[in-house]
């Protein structure tokens, strides 16, 4: 690990009322890579079928991760791994370790609440909770704590100006998020995860389910939030991964077989000169 | 031609004919409502005075008024709702939260209301007549009537609370345990607020039948029909006086009909504060399209 570990993102703390974007999470990120998130021969079974076969990567901080691959090649698996959503899925085995900040996460010990406060997650479909806007981003914060109406308005302001939505919704909070457009509530999903000050998010196709105008506006907001936060995000459109992110890591399944991470580098090298055939193939459009 | 012609006319026939047998369906239903309505307002609204509201019925109810009985009826009321709503909303969010949809235990859970849910009321009044009045010693009370009732209500308030509760996607569990919920909090402060409408529904249909219900309080809350002074006294419930004057008591028409006068007065108030109050919940915090 980087023995020079970054303070910044300590020094600002919720009291000084001072929440922002804030300062880039450590250092020149993407020239001098530390891992932040290391998966180490990461296999994961559903009953007997195994989704994931011995997957090592290691996920650098403040960068934009992109992970391709066709459908069920384990994308969304191996994203539910890492804040251990698969805890949920009551016949899911998990095998190799998950090191998140250099700690074990599936390890008995280590503690599932303080794990997702640091990993946010956003999903495919945009699913605000049918309460209102105001709601929809203090319910996680009284979850963690937070009760004093002064604080958890400055941080819902800060987070929502943070994606872009404030000027939007700031003079209806109080209405439902439902009546929202598909990109307003993705992003509304987005802040309502940043309310928790994540280092990590978590992204699985957050813009698939969406029209192109609004994809390219949670997209630009995606690109802003390289360096503040690390990154993972799940994606079919190879043109948008190509664009806003720094790594790309291509998984590929063959039949009845499990997902297997195929290759990882640097999205240019990934891009233009994968080593893999079949990344070649993929990248081309003439596999998958 | 000539052929998609009578076709078209057929079409045109059938829909005429659809739309006829449903407004007369309809119409049928608004029908029987308002009969029942004018029959009881013809025959008792004469009767009704603020009086009758608030004296004790005198004479069997020959004379007199409903007060003692309107205070009856309340307390078995909130007795029975006192018993029944946490064992029974405890009860559902455990079967559609914690249980596995198909699971043994579940299933028995489920199994036995439904059973219980098509026992006659009756019967329930001679269970608790058994197992409140005498076993437990209560005797004739307005709590041995109140406790039946909360048996008789248990199913249909845990079976809207569950239904209610599975009703809302599984997307939200998701995404509240990815900001790290714990499933204690997902139930308390996102599923119960999300399935409010449909606990208050349950709620209602749990109170219409308490307040209407006769033969399971004929043996546990009992006929006394003066003021009770505690909730060990027995009480007479305002179905079982409308019951006891039509049956039992000559001349006790014309009060009994006053009497079913403030009885569905009674549910439709508590319909429409239901309504108000599930309203207001959603402009606040659900509102669902
Ligand atoms: N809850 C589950 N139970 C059983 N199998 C599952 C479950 N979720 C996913 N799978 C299987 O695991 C494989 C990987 O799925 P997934 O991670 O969703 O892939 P992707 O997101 O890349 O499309 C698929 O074959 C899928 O059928
Ligand atoms: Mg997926």
């Amino acid at each position: 690990m980087n023995p020079n570990k970054p303070v910044t993102a300590q020094a600002i703390s919720s009291k000084e009322g001072g929440f922002t974007l804030g300062p880039l999470q450590m250092g020149p990120a993407c020239c001098d890579p530390e891992p932040v998130i290391e998966v180490e021969n990461l296999s994961l079974r559903y009953g007997d079928k195994t989704a994931l076969d011995k997957v090592t990567l290691d996920i650098y901080r403040g960068c934009i991760t992109a992970l391709i691959g066709p459908s069920g090649c384990g994308k969304t698996s191996f994203l539910s791994a890492i804040n251990r959503l698969t805890d949920l899925i009551p016949n899911c085995v998990i095998g190799g370790h998950i090191r998140v900040d250099g700690q074990d996460i599936h390890t008995t010990e280590s503690n599932v609440q303080a794990l997702r406060q640091k990993v946010g997650m956003v999903f495919q479909k945009p699913t605000p909770f049918p309460l209102s806007i105001r709601r929809n981003l203090s319910l996680p914060l009284c979850e963690y704590g937070v009760t004093r109406r002064s604080e958890i308005d400055a941080i819902s302001e800060q987070v929502l100006r943070d994606v872009g939505l404030w000027d939007e919704v700031c003079d209806r909070l109080d209405t439902t998020a439902l009546a929202l457009s598909g990109g307003q509530q993705q992003r509304l999903c987005i802040a309502r995860a940043l309310t928790l000050r994540p280092k990590i998010l978590l992204m699985d196709e957050p813009c698939s389910a969406l029209d192109p105008m609004a994809s390219g506006v949670v997209e630009d907001l995606i690109s802003r939030l390289q360096g503040h936060y690390t990154i993972v995000i799940v994606t079919h459109n190879l043109a948008q991964a190509r664009r806003i992110a720094n790594y790309a890591a291509f998984f590929w399944v063959k039949e009845r077989a499990a997902g297997q991470l195929i290759e990882f580098g640097r999205c240019q090298h990934i891009f233009e000169s994968p080593t893999d055939p079949l990344t070649a193939a993929y990248i081309n459009g003439t596999r998958g | 031609m000539l052929k998609t012609n009578a076709r078209r006319w057929r079409h045109f026939y059938l829909d005429r004919l659809v739309q006829i047998f449903v407004y007369l369906a309809v119409l049928t239903v608004c029908a029987v409502f308002l009969w029942i309505l004018v029959d009881l307002l013809r025959g008792g609204f004469a009767h009704l005075s603020w009086n009758f509201l608030i004296e004790s019925p005198r004479d069997a109810g020959r004379a007199g008024g409903i007060g003692s009985i309107l205070v009856s009826t309340m307390l078995i009321l909130l007795v029975a709702l006192g018993a029944a709503l946490p064992l029974a909303w405890t009860t559902a969010a455990l079967l559609a939260e914690y249980v596995p949809a198909t699971s043994k235990f579940g299933m028995l859970v489920r199994y036995s209301l439904q059973v219980l849910a098509g026992v006659p009321s009756i019967v329930f009044g001679l269970f608790g007549n058994a197992f409140f009045s005498i076993y437990l010693g209560l005797g004739f009370s307005i709590l041995s009537g109140g406790l039946t009732l909360a048996c008789m209500l248990l199913p249909i308030l845990v079976s809207t609370a569950e239904a209610g509760l599975r009703a809302v996607p599984d997307s939200y569990r998701l995404s509240a345990a990815a900001l790290g919920m714990t499933r204690a909090a997902t139930l308390i402060r996102l599923l119960l607020p999300i399935a409010a409408p449909a606990l208050a529904a349950g709620l209602l249909l749990g109170i219409g039948r308490a307040v209407a219900e006769t033969a399971a309080l004929l043996f546990t809350s009992g006929y006394v029909d003066r003021m009770p002074g505690s909730l060990l006294d027995s009480g007479r419930a305002l179905a079982l006086h409308i019951f006891d004057l039509s049956m039992n008591v000559p001349g006790g028409d014309v009060p009994a009909y006053a009497s079913a006068l403030v009885l569905v007065a009674m549910l439709l108030c508590i319909n429409i504060f239901a309504m108000q109050l599930v309203q207001s919940w959603q402009r606040r915090n659900t509102i669902l399209e």
